[in-house]
């Protein structure tokens, strides 16, 4: 199965996703992939901290539940969380729907711009994706 | 080694992911849990059981030698009927749940749980010999269910499907082929069982299909008898609990004078004061309740229970579960907390089904 992985987003081992809001902006947004996605299954609910909270890259910061499961979301780079999805709280299958645009889950602003170089494009990302 | 499906490649081209399960390689989704669950819940599903074990036990003493070794008074179990029913050890503990169909000329059906499906049929070859033998390779069983399940089938067998009551079981042709027919489940919904031989399943799998039956796994089928408060043998019924404490009373029968398996126990549990019930728990807060999670009294309180079933409720939009409570607790209103991972959410007993079909309100 061939899983959409845009080129104009990074992404971490972890199958999360990130994109720059402008060539010098300081803030992110994140969502997990496609194939992420398909692998949880139905996204139910999603547990995410309040607004202000310093998230550490690599560290685990929210839970996404599945019909079946439940997963960390790990924070891709190190900065403050400046808001999450409201229309998820309703409507959590928009991560399955539209995980690269309605599905998006939180904002962080960046405490380290270095950070990103340390994640992964598209082309590498899709090395990661296991075929069935 | 996993037992495939009769119809894998018909699920796989229906784009199944399969899952391990009591030994088979089953369908846990196609298009995703939700959307088969609501599929079940407004129109028509269909479900490949074929892995619940199948075996007859055929003589003029089956009904007898079964009523030994189970807890339901079948001599009064009158043809083209099926019900509910137990094994039981000498505790009276529960050691599988299964139907018992009874059929024309002294044959008798019984399904098993996958899981138990060996240590079943050798309890059925000690009372009833070469009389008891298996089909489960030899047949496929599908479920078809929801509240248009009865007309899909009405439309494939014939009209006469539509005066059969709740638990009714007949063998009917279809396609120069017999059909073993029940109406039963384990949704919640209206619908039946089919249990058809290997070779003209393919056939019969594609009319309901066609026939607008979405075709639905096991993780829909989980989330369906949860909601419909359904025990799952192996978690909320195990060989430790007995069927007073899990609301299964109906299925046993003390008043005929017959002798079972785990009869003398049975007549104690059921004299005296239960202890624990299992109770039905509704998250009134945001979040997903699962089995093994701990249950506490309110405000951070003892732990109490463990979730034995749990999950989100696709009807309800809201985490549901079961576990065995202190009969003190397990009235309905009892405001308790689960702890979901460190985070106290909290539940309220609730009566059960969860989710009733609208039929029935």
């Amino acid at each position: 199965m061939e899983y959409q992985t845009p080129e104009n987003l990074l992404y971490t081992a972890d199958h999360e996703w990130l994109r720059r809001e402008g060539d010098d902006s300081d803030e992110v947004t994140v969502g997990i992939t496609e194939f992420a996605q398909e692998q949880l299954g139905d996204v139910v609910y999603l547990e995410l901290p309040a607004d202000g909270t310093a998230l550490s890259a690599g560290e685990p910061f929210g839970e996404i539940e599945s019909a079946k499961t439940v997963a960390e979301l790990f924070a891709p780079v190190s900065g403050e969380l400046i808001g999450s999805n409201g229309e998820l709280e309703d409507r959590p299958e928009l991560v399955n729907e539209s995980p690269y645009d309605e599905g998006w889950i939180v904002r962080v602003r960046l405490s380290d711009a270095s950070e990103l170089d340390g994640l992964l494009d598209a082309d590498a990302y899709r090395e990661l994706i296991p075929e069935d | 080694m996993l037992t495939s499906l009769a119809l894998r490649e018909r699920h796989l081209a229906l784009g199944a992911r399969f899952a391990p399960f009591a030994g088979w390689e089953m369908p846990l989704q196609y298009q995703g849990i939700v959307a088969e669950h609501l599929a079940v819940r407004e129109r028509v599903g269909v479900f490949d059981v074929s892995h619940l074990a199948r075996a007859w036990v055929e003589s003029p003493r089956a009904a007898e030698q079964l009523r030994s070794v189970t807890t339901f008074d079948i001599l009064s179990l009158p043809e083209g009927k099926a019900h509910y029913s137990l094994y039981c050890n000498d505790e009276g503990g529960i050691e599988d749940d299964i139907f018992i169909y009874h059929l024309p000329e002294d044959r008798w059906l019984v399904i098993h749980n996958a899981a138990h499906a060996e240590a079943d049929f050798e309890r059925l070859r000690m009372v009833a010999g070469d009389a008891a033998s298996e089909v489960t390779q030899e047949t496929v069983m599908l479920a078809v269910q929801g509240p248009e399940a009865m007309v899909l089938l009405g439309r494939l067998f014939g009209p006469a499907i539509a005066a059969l009551e709740p638990r009714d079981c007949v063998e009917l042709d279809w396609r120069e082929t017999s059909v073993l027919f029940a109406r039963t489940g384990y949704t919640g919904e209206d619908g039946g069982e089919c249990i058809v031989e290997a070779g003209s399943a393919g056939e019969l799998w594609d009319a309901f299909v066609s026939g607008g039956a979405t075709p639905c796994g096991l993780g829909a089928r989980d989330t369906l008898r949860l909601e419909a408060a359904l025990p799952l043998h192996g978690n909320d019924i195990d060989p430790t609990t007995h069927p007073y404490e899990a609301g299964l009373g109906f299925a046993v029968s003390l008043d005929d004078g017959a002798s079972f398996i785990g009869r003398d126990a049975l007549v104690e549990a059921k004299a005296r004061p239960r202890t624990r019930r299992l109770a039905h728990l509704a998250a009134r807060g945001r979040g997903v309740i699962r089995a093994g999670y701990d249950v506490r009294e309110a405000g951070g309180g003892e732990v109490v229970a463990q979730l034995t079933s749990g999950g989100h409720s696709p009807s309800l939009r809201l985490g549901i579960g079961l576990a065995y409570l202190p009969v003190e607790l397990a009235k309905r209103g009892t405001m308790l907390e689960v702890d979901v991972r460190g985070r106290a959410l909290p539940v309220e007993v609730v009566r059960r089904p969860f989710y009733r079909t609208p039929k029935d309100s």
